[in-house]
């Protein structure tokens, strides 16, 4: 094992080194040993399956994800109300304050979510 | 038991604050607004937030303390980062306004977004704690993600965007693999810690080297995660594509922004706060600097657009800024500031040339695009040749002292040879720089092409960033005083 500060990362390196030599050895053997029958199907999208039909670009409805983002605000909000609610008392004024302004940001949000008409449902 | 709630104090993120109410009021304003009245108010209403935020920035300069439980630290190298992400933000924004309206996608998102984006760039640079570094990389980089992809229409625009998302979530999860490791081994992600709670300098300070092997491992995650922000070889594979299909005032912004935050966070990260396991991570950034400062000035040579020549550019200047980040002394702290500030302002000012000379809709971007430029817009091109002499390096310009006093530091550090390789690919990157200058000045535009209109802010925005990259090249030493001065909170020693 080669000794000092660069030695120690040097034995990674011969380690990483044996590896890829391995495997390259292995697909190289095996290369060699093998038959080599190039056929138009092979080279298709799914080899023993279904010919894809019309291009890759397709456009697909984003609706849903809008309302699962705009879920998650709920739900978070959710998540930090009902801590809070368990302990309210003993917090006092200040964190009624703190919750107020956070819940007002989050009203902003979907102030501005209404106001882009993402709740509407058009067809 | 009595709760006691923690001491809050605001002001170490008062700029961030100012930041994150007027991207509320732009967005809710333009949302409700006729979409006529975007063009005037919405590009003001940023330029108030910046405005404050600058001002809440300034009127904190000199204070040295952690607040907000430990998590945030107001120093002075916060506040200089903050005051020039609010200035690069300030001028992505005048540009932004003139650059939409030209191509017709004005919306309240772009100035919301940007002003979110500088806020968790800001966040980045005072962050006292690997939980809020991550909080202020995800908060920008979710920004940008949707800005690079702003030119919705454009195919480029959206695989740049894709491509930038990608692995940008990638590298994140990397980042945060770092963490949970840096909290295995030390049982705290605070950066610096106290005899009650600890953190990492705290723990470096105490505990035996032999303890810190996880703390290794951890610091080699965190490296992939920052260096991908700042585009580092080899994590730059996103650079040229993202910087490519963005609209080239996002690209600028990116270029200044997210590099000065990213060298933030790892600078404080590595030469403040693992500053004892500096012989650990230092051959690694060694690396990593050599490396990225031959494969951006290389590729950077073989570009025939402007954006990608400019992307592989602002790699090789990563690589510049890393050597005065393993000098790990006070001029290569200092030094960095310094040249990312300056850097910014040059390659904004690029961008904003690029994107005025790019025409309706960025068609003209190739480097053909350029020729008998000076003789079509010689104002233009002259602010461009400033600019590019800037980023190569020559006297006189702002860019020069930056390379001086990285390369001083790292010499004074003991790493020569970093710096000779350092000279060598900055006169390869001349070659590239000079390439452009000899297209525009010495060759004859193809056909007549039809006017380009010129915004005034966008071309406010070229005259400032044009006289700024001159003054600071011959006064530069008010600026580098500042950075002399924006020292880390520092516990312990």
């Amino acid at each position: 094992m080669p000794e000092g500060y660069f030695g120690q990362y040097a034995t990674i390196g011969i380690f990483a080194l044996a590896g890829m030599t391995l495997v390259g050895a292995t697909l190289q053997l095996a290369k060699l040993v093998r038959p080599n029958v190039p056929t138009v199907q092979k080279y298709t999208t799914y080899e023993s399956g279904i010919d894809p039909i019309g291009r890759g670009w397709a456009q697909s409805n984003v609706r849903y994800y809008i309302f699962a983002l705009l879920f998650v605000i709920f739900d978070v909000e959710a998540v930090f109300l009902f801590p809070w609610a368990i302990i309210f008392e003993s917090l006092g004024t200040q964190a009624f304050i703190e919750m107020i302004i956070f819940i007002g940001i989050l009203a902003l949000a979907l102030l501005y979510a209404i106001k882009k008409g993402v709740l509407e449902w058009l067809s | 038991m009595p709760f006691v709630p923690p001491e809050i104090r605001l002001a170490g993120i008062a700029p961030e604050m100012a930041l994150v109410v007027s991207a509320f009021v732009v967005l809710i304003a333009g949302t409700f607004a006729r979409s006529r009245v975007n063009r005037v108010y919405l590009p003001a209403l940023a330029t108030i937030g910046f405005g404050a935020s600058i001002y809440f920035a300034v009127s904190v300069w000199g204070e040295n303390e952690l607040q907000l439980s430990d998590m945030i630290a107001l120093d002075g190298f916060a506040t200089f980062c903050k005051i020039s992400l609010a200035v690069f933000g300030l001028l992505t924004v005048w540009l932004g306004s003139d650059y939409l309206t030209r191509d017709g996608i004005e919306e309240p998102e772009f100035y919301g977004l940007v002003l979110l984006a500088v806020a968790g760039m800001m966040l980045m640079a005072s962050a006292a704690d690997l939980i809020v570094i991550f909080l202020a990389l995800e908060t920008f980089s979710i920004a940008l993600y949707v800005l690079v992809g702003y030119r919705r229409r454009s195919i480029e625009g959206q695989e740049s965007a894709m491509k930038y998302f990608l692995l940008g979530a990638f590298s994140s999860s990397f980042f945060l693999l770092g963490i949970a490791l840096a909290y295995g081994a030390v049982g705290s992600t605070n950066l610096y810690g106290n005899s009650e709670n600890p953190g990492l300098a705290q723990f470096l300070s105490e505990s035996a080297s032999e303890a810190t092997g996880v703390l290794v491992l951890a610091t080699g995650f965190l490296v992939v995660g920052l260096g991908f922000k700042i585009a580092a070889v080899p994590f730059h594979m996103w650079t040229p594509d993202a910087y490519q299909g963005a609209p080239s005032p996002i690209t600028g912004f990116m270029a200044a922004g997210s590099k000065l935050a990213g060298f933030a966070a790892l600078l404080r990260l590595f030469d403040a706060s693992l500053f004892a396991l500096r012989w650990e991570w230092r051959p690694l950034l060694i690396g990593i600097a050599v490396a990225t400062m031959i494969a951006g000035s290389v590729l950077a040579v073989v570009q025939e657009d402007i954006k990608r020549m400019l992307a592989y550019s602002s790699i090789a200047h990563a690589g510049f800024v890393l050597t005065g980040v393993i000098a790990t002394n006070d001029r290569g702290i200092s030094g960095s500031l310094f040249y990312l500030a300056t850097y910014g302002i040059a390659v904004l000012g690029g961008f904003a040339v690029v994107s005025i000379l790019g025409g309706k809709d960025e068609h003209r971007v190739r480097l053909v695009d350029y020729k008998g430029a000076f003789y079509e817009h010689p104002a233009l091109a002259g602010a461009l040749t400033l600019f590019l002499l800037s980023l190569a390096g020559v006297p006189v310009t702002s860019g020069f002292v930056g390379k001086l006093v990285v390369f001083g530091a790292a010499i004074e550090a003991g790493y020569s040879w970093v710096v000779v390789i350092g000279m060598l690919t900055s006169a390869i990157a001349a070659f590239f720089y000079l390439r452009v200058l000899v297209v525009m000045y010495m060759q004859e535009p193809d056909e007549s092409r039809p006017p380009i209109p010129v915004g005034r802010a966008a071309s406010t925005v070229v005259a400032l960033t044009a006289v700024a990259t001159i003054i600071l090249g011959l006064f530069w030493s008010p600026l580098i005083g500042a950075a002399e001065d924006a020292t880390f909170f520092f516990v312990g020693g």
